[in-house]
């Protein structure tokens, strides 16, 4: 039900804040969806599509950075350090 | 496709396996609350390679599954009513009512229309204004602004024959109750879409609440593995609090866009989760200054079937405290072609993903045939 599925927005069709909509590619399948929640995606940006709407653009840094870590984690010597909570946590 | 293929990487999904290994002292009990994480979990066997360090249980969050059969039984109503149409995701079609399912009561006549995204219902409702469009909105927060932007788009039409069975859940709420409940969940990973609308900033003090760690997860293997690494890594240090794992997609405060889209057009209620009985601040109704699209008043009065007991205990399984292979039903007399409740219906809930990936012997299955 949860599902998401990572496309690219290629191009805007309707410019309106609210029932703005853009085409988006799925693996070559392309399907017109509701863009009200990511007003700033430009074509080339990519965002998970729920049910016809775009719930958010994937930010390509953050997931650069979380497969580095995977990487880095994977193959680190020293798996004794373990991490402390967040001061802001509670 | 991006943002997948790299997320499946087996040589690094092997590694990780070995790390997670390595840093368990002992098995932990981890829940992961979303029924798309349980059908990836099994798929990818993640369960069974795991199984000397986590147990893992399976959470509630597939909304066909909690949804109140007494709202199915109103939308089985609405769409046996001349004139009347329901449109609904496909997953609800096949789930058991009380006497009927939607795809049962289409073939007594009903009229069942299933939609990819509710506004394809509104467009429905406005190529064909004769008949009234009701659109059965499931589903947690992940689900809620599409549906909100379907009831938006209704009333910037102006249409008087589209309306909205609400019957969104919340997370978070159903999360506190398994925890007052005494469920034996030590660690939570957390449902990563419903998070990339809502943000995890209430999960803070929801881990500080029950001393539970919490890791928003995605749902392809890597995803997981890290944050049951995440998980498990809190757990050996004693510390317990919410870490974002799915940083691509979730930030803090989620999409605030999203947000207001919900909060325009709904507003909290208790709800009565299947399985579960009421939950506190458990769902989404709509707010008054909708009112006008509200199916339930629209079917005021209608007769309702009284609820059977059943023996399904799919209230057990959905909050972890029974796994599908050791009801008594699985296998037997409950199977994808005649479920006897929604977890077995639905593409996410936990028997399905269990038939699926870890079939009951052949001499199990024909033993009651």
């Amino acid at each position: 039900m949860c599902l998401g599925v990572p496309g690219r927005v290629l191009e805007w069709t309707v410019r309106d804040e609210i029932f703005g909509r853009a085409v988006v590619e799925f693996e070559g399948v392309r399907r017109e969806c509701q863009m009200a929640c990511v007003p700033d995606a430009v074509p080339g940006d990519y965002v998970v599509v729920h049910a016809g709407l775009a719930l958010c653009r994937i930010n390509p840094a953050q997931a650069e950075l979380t497969l580095r870590q995977l990487h880095d984690f994977a193959t680190a010597a020293d798996r004794s350090s373990l991490p402390a909570a967040p001061s802001e946590a509670g | 496709m991006r943002y997948v293929d790299e997320f499946r990487d087996v040589g690094r999904a092997r590694e990780l396996l070995e790390q997670i290994r390595s840093l368990a002292t002992r098995r932990w009990v981890l829940m992961e609350v979303c029924g798309g994480q349980t059908h990836s979990l099994l798929r990818y066997g993640l369960d069974e390679a795991l199984a000397d360090s986590v147990e893992l249980i399976h959470g509630p969050g597939c909304p066909v599954c909690v949804t109140d059969t007494a709202v199915l039984d109103l939308a089985v109503a609405a769409c046996l009513r001349p004139g009347w149409v329901l449109a609904g995701f496909g997953d609800m079609l096949r789930v058991p009512g009380t006497k009927l399912s939607l795809l049962q009561a289409q073939a007594q006549g009903g009229r069942v229309l299933p939609v990819y995204s509710p506004l394809d219902a509104v467009e429905y409702a406005r190529l064909h204004p004769q008949l009234q469009v009701v659109f059965l909105a499931v589903g947690f927060e992940t689900t809620a602004p599409a549906t909100a932007l379907a009831v938006l788009e209704a009333r910037r039409l102006g249409l008087a024959n589209f309306s909205l069975l609400s019957a969104h859940v919340r997370v978070l709420p159903a999360m506190d109750w398994l925890m007052q409940a005494s469920v034996r969940v030590q660690a939570f990973l957390a449902a990563g879409h419903v998070c990339t609308v809502t943000g995890f900033s209430d999960y803070h003090a929801f881990a500080a609440r029950h001393r539970v760690p919490v890791a928003i997860a995605g749902f392809e293997p890597l995803d997981l593995l890290q944050a049951i690494y995440a998980c498990i890594r809190q757990l050996e240090s004693g510390a317990a609090f919410a870490e974002n794992c799915y940083l691509r997609a979730v930030v803090e405060n989620g999409n605030p866009f999203a947000r207001r889209l919900v909060d325009e057009v709904y507003e909290p209620c208790d709800r009565s989760w299947r399985g579960f009985g009421e939950i506190p601040q458990g769902g989404l109704r709509l707010r008054p200054s909708f009112s006008a699209f509200d199916a339930e008043a629209r079917l005021a009065g209608t007769e309702l079937p009284h609820p059977e007991s059943t023996s399904c205990r799919a209230g057990d399984v959905l909050a972890g405290l029974l796994k599908p292979p050791d009801c008594i039903h699985f296998g037997r007399g409950c199977h994808p072609d005649t479920p006897l409740g929604a977890p077995m219906v639905s593409s996410e809930g936990a028997c399905a993903a269990w038939f699926r990936y870890h079939p009951p012997a052949v001499e199990q299955q024909s033993a009651d045939v």
